[in-house]
């Protein structure tokens, strides 16, 4: 018992040295440091407020929806971010494991909860420019942290699977960020998923089945739960059975375990293929 | 000898002849570290494989892509608290695969390794650290990395700072640090790491002098603390000597010495003195091939080799064997003279004399001699061949025609545990005595002198002892010629 303490406890020491400086270089040697972190999100939301909600007029008919849409954003971009860090991070860190012995899943679990720092603050933004709009918070809002672990999870086991990859055949990050693209626009981020189940058919049949994608199924939980519970569809509301709502979360459990399954058999290899 | 350290005896190849085991005073504390039939191979990619491509490729022709090298075979030793461990061996030879093991960086495909205590690795320095942190970040990374908590070196941290003479630095970032700033401040931090067992890689070559000192004390302290055990790869036998209470030496993947450091660290010598040879050899044919005369050597003598013929590892007792072959044509006496070159403490100890040995047989001819050792301490000697005719001008002197040296000349090594290092000549062929009754003589020379006497007295003793006292005034060299 006592070694299972002092191994994770040593894990822990390690992560929140590897988090600490990550943060502390990202705006290293900028003028407003730290600032950045929040004017950077606060910037680029005033840009794609404007540009998607004014000019583009992307919208499913609610006033929220501006804010739904930057929420959608930066959440799609933890996910993007932590996997695209996460992918490099064996290779990165490569010095560090082949020259010391620390459980080296900590790498790639540093990258993501680097991610998770930026994906804090950028709700923080989002929850100004919700305050501005009038947004009505429910008791919904309590669910959020379910869902922000979920996201992580899922980011989390993409980014083992990812990272042991890369550390073989160094392709995957090229594939990786066309799939990226791919996945985004196969899910309603920018566009409302309302926008194709209105139109009805077919398309609106497949639509529903977008939300089985347990990376879109998070996405519009937190939008639902945060913003605008009356508006976004959810898989909870869309289907009628109860299981189906289990299969995007079943998912994210296999793909998490997946994740560390790979990790682990090939993690002790790491430092001699590198 | 412990039983162990028999065992131990036993089983490495070589060792026998060098190593003089003795039981360690570690003998009876607990094992902290210990390596168990450790094997390790590599696999070595023949064709760049780093591709999802390739990787198809050979997948589908059924190319393996890769070779398998065995880094380590059955590596097994056992490391005791208190010790100053020390791990030598020529580059490649798989010391720092086995540190890495030892270290846990990677796995061994057979065998195991277990630790006791914390242990804390440098197999480099300064793992972690970034330029564009400070001085005090970067302890505290580097320390979090070893596995300290922030507490812990929140303690040492004063140490550490002090140790490395930097106090008004620490709120600069790294990269306004001098390099050897750096190290230094890397350095501190692995000497100050409060681990039980600490892992150095090469280390001890950093910093000016007096911080080179400042080490020299920390290794003496930690020698002395019986708590923390120390495991220290290197290449410098003097550290290992000063040091090292135990040592191992690692060759091709195999335990080739252990046990006493100075045994240990002389087959370090010997063996890169054998590299040397065999480089030499290599260098040799290549300018055979190209039909240039190596060094020392020309058309008149295109051969003039001087090797060992008996054991290059000799005891004093021994007689030493070896054989010049030369290649001599042209018409006219000749001579060879040999000269005895002592490597370690410099100087020509012995030499025949240009006119001693007059060679009967022109062309290729092989001769041989023999020389009695007893007269030596230990050491490394190499003899060196010359190949003369007599000068035309002056009949007493000659002109030397060619001369065998590089991997031509021969090189033995002296190990006796009778003897001392440090000076050429041993006790039993030479003694100072003195006269008067006011000077007692003790220790080891009493005993020599005891035997000495008997032997005088004609008293049977060993057989050894009775050829030495025989031939010290014989000979030293003689032909035996065909």
């Amino acid at each position: 018992m006592k070694r299972i303490q002092d191994r994770y406890s040593y894990a822990l020491i390690v992560l929140r040295g590897l988090v600490k400086t990550d943060f502390k270089l990202r705006y290293q040697g900028s003028f407003l440091g730290v600032a950045w972190s929040v004017l950077k999100p606060l910037m680029l939301f005033a840009v794609m407020y404007v540009v998607f909600g004014k000019f583009l007029r992307m919208t499913d008919g609610t006033p929220t929806y501006p804010v739904v849409l930057l929420l959608g954003i930066c959440s799609w971009n933890f996910v993007a971010e932590a996997t695209s860090i996460g992918l490099h991070a064996i290779v990165d860190r490569g010095d560090l494991l082949r020259k010391i012995h620390f459980p080296n899943y900590i790498v790639v679990v540093s990258a993501t909860c680097g991610s998770m720092i930026s994906l804090a603050i950028n709700y923080v933004v989002v929850l100004i420019f919700a305050l501005f709009n009038h947004v009505h918070f429910t008791w919904r809002v309590l669910l959020l942290p379910l869902n922000v672990i979920q996201l992580w999870a899922l980011a989390l086991g993409m980014a083992l699977i990812f990272s042991t990859m890369y550390a073989y055949y160094r392709d995957i990050a090229h594939i990786w960020e066309v799939l990226q693209q791919l996945i985004f626009y196969g899910m309603p981020i920018i566009y409302p998923l309302s926008y194709v189940t209105s139109k009805g058919g077919f398309y609106a049949e497949v639509a529903r089945f977008e939300l089985l994608n347990p990376i879109a199924q998070t996405i519009q939980d937190i939008r639902h739960n945060f913003i605008a519970p009356e508006t976004q569809p959810t898989v909870w509301n869309q289907f009628g059975h109860w299981w189906v709502p289990a299969i995007p979360l079943a998912l994210t459990v296999i793909l998490l375990w997946v994740g560390i399954h790979v990790f682990r058999v090939n993690s002790r290899k790491f430092a001699e293929v590198m | 000898m412990s039983e162990k350290n028999k065992t131990v005896a036993e089983n490495a190849t070589e060792t026998a002849a060098v190593a003089k085991a003795s039981k360690t005073p570690f003998a009876d504390a607990p094992v902290v570290l210990s390596v168990n039939h450790v094997g390790k191979s590599f696999k070595l990619p023949t064709e760049q494989a780093t591709g999802l491509k390739q990787a198809f490729i050979n997948w589908t022709k059924g190319i393996k892509g890769y070779k398998t090298q065995e880094v380590l075979k059955d590596i097994d030793f056992q490391v005791h608290q208190g010790e100053f461990f020390g791990i030598v061996g020529r580059n490649g030879g798989g010391k720092s695969t086995l540190l890495k093991i030892i270290s846990q960086i990677y796995y061994p495909n057979k065998g195991s390794v277990s630790v006791k205590g914390k242990l804390v690795p440098f197999i480099e320095l300064g793992v972690g650290f970034n330029p564009e942190l400070t001085g005090r970040e970067n302890v505290y990374l580097n320390g979090c990395l070893l596995g300290f908590t922030t507490e812990e070196i929140d303690a040492m941290y004063d140490d550490i700072v002090e140790f490395a003479e930097l106090e008004e630095f620490m709120d600069q970032k790294l990269k306004n640090y001098s390099s050897g700033m750096q190290v230094r401040l890397a350095f501190s931090v692995a000497i100050k790491a409060q681990g039980d067992i600490l892992v150095l890689d090469e280390v001890l070559a950093v910093g000016d002098e007096a911080f080179q000192r400042k080490c020299d004390d920390f290794f003496t302290e930690v020698k002395k603390d019986p708590t923390k055990t120390v495991i220290l790869v290197t290449h410098d036998m003097g550290s290992v000597k000063k040091y090292c209470t135990n040592a191992i030496m690692i060759q091709d993947g195999e335990i080739v010495a252990r046990g006493n450091t100075e045994s240990v660290a002389d087959r370090y010598t010997l063996a890169n003195i054998e590299a040397e040879k065999k480089k030499g050899e290599k260098a040799a044919a290549k300018v055979r091939e190209q039909g240039i005369y190596p060094n020392g050597l020309n058309e008149r003598c295109p051969i003039l080799r001087t090797y060992a013929e008996s054991n290059e590892v000799c005891k004093s007792s021994d007689t030493f064997r070896f054989a010049v072959e030369y290649q001599y044509d042209e018409p006219g006496d000749f001579y060879l003279a040999i000269a005895l070159h002592d490597i370690r403490r410099g100087g020509i100890t012995f030499d025949t004399g240009a006119k001693t040995f007059k060679m009967k047989e022109h062309g290729h001819h092989t001769v041989h001699f023999e020389m009695p050792l007893n007269l030596f301490n230990n050491g490394e000697f190499r003899l060196f061949t010359s190949l003369r005719t007599p000068s035309p001008a002056n009949p007493n002197n000659t002109d030397m025609v060619a001369v065998a040296v590089d991997e031509r000349a021969c090189t033995f090594v002296i190990r006796d545990p009778r003897n001392w290092d440090y000076a050429l000549i041993n006790n039993r062929a030479l003694q100072i005595e003195p006269v008067g009754d006011d000077v007692e003589i003790t220790g080891k020379v009493a005993q020599i002198e005891a035997q000495l006497a008997k032997t005088k007295a004609g008293v049977s003793v060993a057989a050894d002892d009775a050829a030495e006292t025989t031939t010290a005034t014989g000979q030293a060299v003689k032909t035996e010629g065909k």
